[in-house]
């Protein structure tokens, strides 16, 4: 049965056409030369397909009967058409041989890199959340005018487990797949010993986003938690110790390995990387620059970027993590 | 000529017929079959309330007594759906009130009833029946107590996880002074401490009450003498389960159960104090459904308790119960058919879950009748999703959640596709399946492949590329609901599979990486479908390139759907983002 909106040969969709690859998301620039490599073994194993038929197996975007091959012609389905639109469907393959696999791997996902810092670029004086680059944006809280329940929920939560550590509880949105109802009935049992009352958040618990390059998905973090620096950084450090930049592209896996040797606070260290934060105006800012309770007002999330990215970002510690505890 | 089964005979064998599934096939031999179908079916189901309108529902269905109704998607019990989206009951009760004023039965899950709806359904229906919310919202006990006062045939009131505004607990005493016909209620969702004077009279006044479930607010003292007015329950859900602890308490509570030789299902059990768990002794042998999921009880209590329930079907408990609690329900728990784990912990940073791959194989092991699964855990490996493949195969409903995301094979280190691989060979009857843990685009080739018979498929953080969804959309024929989040593929598959989407209840995706522009086409190329993207930036703020928040997309019969609110973007709301002309009805 033929479920397309393309025409396409309904055989060659049974073998996994070599002209789609894996695309590596979680990739920069600068592992390529890693990826390419591991991106060519995946190809290769498993699929017995040597004759590459590229034309045939191409998926393209056109009414049923229609044999245009053209992008041009496909593409005139919107219209006018924008140079925004080559990057619609950026996952689709050029015409060429195999042997552009590697190059087509970095084309797509610098133009996936591209079309996420154009926005980027576009909306970084803008006051919102901006997606950023490469990473799967795992925060969708629903900030959505009065959102309190959800919130309300992360809020008593996290208020509950962690009154007086330092240590970060992470929220991910939705993760794990527990009903609102069944954490609100476990918050209240576990909290009934603290002053909160569930349900009601506490003295404006704060939430933050924190992303980090390569990361394939953010946490939340709450600035009320803390009250230096210091317990901020080790805290980041434990949650984001297992995506080091090393691992990037190889989701998981590798990047579970023991990496004691890589940590986040070496890499901080070593300026690798920087935790920059979000404020009020819509500036990236390095963090550590300002006095903490001036900090926790004005930030609105934080990232930690890579070191060359941070350049001309406002001037401040870059060793954020020597702490001085600005209280 | 074909023979021409005279529309009696025809009624009188489909009142035999109660499956809508098969109601349904009937419906499509041929006219009259449609014809004498509609007219003697009873009980509507609606699996998504945007998919119709409620005036044609009516209109089809002229003998309908029971409908039931679901709204928002079920990614909404996980916030993943802002508040506001959609899903109200309102329009639903109006053109019912109007329409169908017989109707007897509503059942209604994941939508917004407001105490109006309730108030509506109370003055509309006269011969109403069963009310049964299910995670539900946007009403009070006032409405409640409307449906209470005023529905004087009633037998059926459930509340299952809804959220409520509980304005106190007086609700309970309008119910008719009189006898009531009660059968079943259920309160267990609502905060706020009832009369227990209220709940003695009226338990005592409902001779058929069979199923009750209390809310956390009545004590172990309410509980006993409850039971005592009422030995004939069958289901029972507690309250708190724990009180000062007294001996008399205690012996009081024991000959309470000791007399419910009826009782088959028990749940509840909020806030448990161990010491209290053996007065539950005496119903166990006789219990088939246990619910322990929020008792926070240790390993060996359970196992105490859990040895005595040789007929236990159904199984809820949290992770506390360990991979030893769990080798001891497959020796003990021959007949279980359902088992759910739940984390006690329910915290991504949570790295010492007690239980393991071990306790699900424990059980698939032992228990042979054991059909679905729901096991949280924090890591898996392929040999024991073999295994239990292997043991298992009528497993109908499998949902593994590997708690840390992209978690691959412990052991290994590879990602967990031959497992799944297992689980969707093997069992071929599969009909709901979660996949969590490491898993790359060759997992979905198998489950595309091999899981002819899976509904209901929810994904997240898994896979490569388009080639995942690919596979899922080319190969699962049977799949009606596909839910994934913060997967990696983007706009290809989907605009390639769309025709898919329409033999499909609906599709939802967040965080993935589809582009506000294949969301135009599709909304374009395809008005059977209602394409709504949520996003908290209005999408025309952005280039058309850029992914968007969340997409969810069903078909209907309905056309767009007028109650969007502002983040909700369809093609029918801002036509001028549009393009191309397109055919609104």
């Amino acid at each position: 049965m033929s479920y397309r909106l393309l025409s396409v040969d309904k055989e060659e969709l049974d073998i996994s056409p070599p002209g789609l690859k894996v695309r590596n998301y979680f990739g920069l620039s600068d592992c390529s030369s890693v990826d390419s490599s591991t991106i060519h073994n995946r190809v290769q194993d498993g699929e017995k397909t040597s004759n590459l038929n590229f034309k045939a197996t191409e998926l393209r975007l056109g009414l049923p009967e229609s044999q245009s091959p053209e992008r041009e012609t496909d593409f005139g389905l919107l219209s006018p058409r924008t140079p925004d639109e080559k990057l619609l469907f950026p996952l689709l393959p050029c015409k060429d041989t195999a042997a552009s696999a590697t190059t087509e791997h970095k084309n797509v996902v610098s133009g996936n890199k591209r079309g996420f810092a154009d926005t980027w670029d576009e909306f970084s004086s803008v006051k919102g959340s901006v997606r950023p680059g490469g990473g799967i944006n795992m925060m969708l809280s629903p900030k959505i005018k009065d959102v309190p329940k959800s919130i309300q929920e992360e809020r008593s939560h996290a208020k509950g487990g962690s009154n007086n550590a330092p240590a970060a509880k992470a929220q991910v949105v939705g993760w794990p797949p527990i009903r609102s109802y069944r954490k609100n009935t476990m918050a209240s049992s576990t909290s009934k010993n603290t002053d909160e009352v569930d349900g009601k958040p506490g003295l404006g618990a704060l939430f933050v986003k924190v992303s980090m390059d390569g990361a394939p998905y953010l946490r939340k973090v709450d600035l009320r938690t803390y009250t230096c620096y210091q317990q901020l950084s080790s805290a980041l450090e434990k949650m984001f110790s297992c995506f080091t930049l090393g691992q990037c592209g190889l989701h998981g896996a590798q990047g579970r390995e023991r990496m004691s040797e890589i940590k986040l606070k070496d890499l901080l260290h070593g300026s690798e990387f920087v935790l920059t934060y979000e404020d009020k105006d819509g500036d990236w800012m390095l963090v550590g620059d300002v006095p903490w309770e001036i900090f926790t007002e004005t930030c609105q999330k934080l990232k930690i970027m890579k070191g060359s990215d941070s350049i001309g970002l406002a001037p401040g510690a870059v060793e954020k993590s020597k702490n001085k505890d600005r209280v | 000529m074909a023979l021409r089964l005279p529309s009696k005979v025809l009624k009188h064998i489909l009142s035999f017929i109660d499956s809508n599934e098969d109601r349904n096939s009937v419906s499509l031999v041929c006219k009259s079959w449609f014809e004498t179908e509609r007219k003697t079916r009873k009980r509507v189901f609606v699996g998504n309330c945007y998919a119709v309108t409620p005036a044609a529902v009516a209109r089809r269905f002229p003998a309908m007594r029971s409908l039931t109704l679901k709204g928002k998607p079920h990614f909404a019990d996980y916030n993943l759906v802002p508040d506001g989206w959609g899903g109200y009951a309102c329009p639903w009760i109006e053109s019912m009130a109007a329409k169908s004023p017989y109707l007897e039965e509503i059942r209604l899950k994941r939508m917004v009833v407001t105490d109006d709806c309730l108030e509506r359904i109370a003055a509309s229906f006269k011969n109403f029946k069963v009310l049964v919310l299910t995670s539900c919202e946007g009403f009070s006990t006032d409405g409640i107590a409307a449906i209470a006062s005023t529905c004087r045939n009633l037998r059926v009131l459930e509340l299952r996880e809804c959220i409520v505004e509980d304005l106190g607990g007086d609700w309970l005493s309008y119910f008719p002074e009189t006898s009531t016909s009660l059968v079943s209620l259920d309160f267990s969702c609502l905060d706020s401490e009832v009369k227990i004077s209220d709940l003695e009279r009226l338990v005592s006044r409902s001779p058929n009450l069979k199923s009750l479930k209390l809310n956390p607010a009545v004590t172990l003292d309410g509980l006993v003498s409850i039971l005592r007015r009422a030995p004939q329950l069958t289901e029972l859900g507690t309250g708190s389960f724990a009180a000062e602890l007294k001996p008399e308490a205690f012996t009081k509570l024991s000959k309470a159960f000791s007399n419910c030789k009826q009782l088959q299902s028990l749940s509840g059990l909020w806030d448990v104090l161990p010491e209290y768990l053996p007065a539950l002794y005496s119903v166990c042998p006789g219990l088939t459904s246990l619910n322990l999921s929020y008792a926070t009880v240790r390993m060996p209590d359970l196992v105490e308790l859990l040895r005595r329930c040789s007929k236990l079907q159904k199984l809820w408990v949290m992770d506390l119960i360990e991979d030893k609690g769990l080798e001891a329900v497959a020796s003990y728990c021959k007949e279980l058919r359902e088992l759910r784990v739940f984390p006690s912990e329910p915290d991504l940073d949570a790295t010492n879950i007690p239980v393991t791959e071990q306790g699900l194989v424990y059980v698939s092991k032992g228990c042979r009748k054991l059909e679905s699964v729901l096991y949280f855990c924090v890591q898996f490996t392929n040999a024991a999703l073999i295994t239990i493949a292997r043991k298992r195969p009528n497993l109908k409903c499998f949902r593994l959640c590997v708690i840390e995301p992209f978690a691959p094979d412990y052991k290994t280190n590879e990602p967990l596709d031959k497992g799944f691989k297992a689980i969707a060979e093997g069992c071929k009857d599969l009909r709901r399946l979660s996949v969590s843990g490491l898993l790359s685009d060759k997992a979905f080739k198998y489950i595309g492949k091999h899981a002819k018979k899976v509904r209901m498929l929810s994904i997240a953080f898994a896979g490569d590329s388009d080639l995942m969804l690919h596979h899922l959309l080319s190969g699962c024929e049977s799949l009606k609901k596909l839910e994934i989040r913060d997967c990696p593929f983007g706009d290809t598959a989907l605009l390639e599979n769309a025709a898919k989407l329409e033999t499909m209840r609906s599709l939802w995706m967040s965080s993935c990486f589809v582009s506000f522009g294949a969301c135009k086409l599709l909304s374009q190329k395809m008005p059977r479908l209602n394409v709504e993207v949520i996003d908290e930036h209005p999408p025309k703020t952005r280039p058309e390139s850029s992914p968007v928040e969340r997409i969810y997309i069903y078909r209907t019969v309905a056309g767009p759907r007028m109650d969007t609110p502002e983040f909700v973007w369809t093609l029918h709301k801002n036509p001028e983002i549009g393009v191309s002309k397109l055919a609104i009805k």
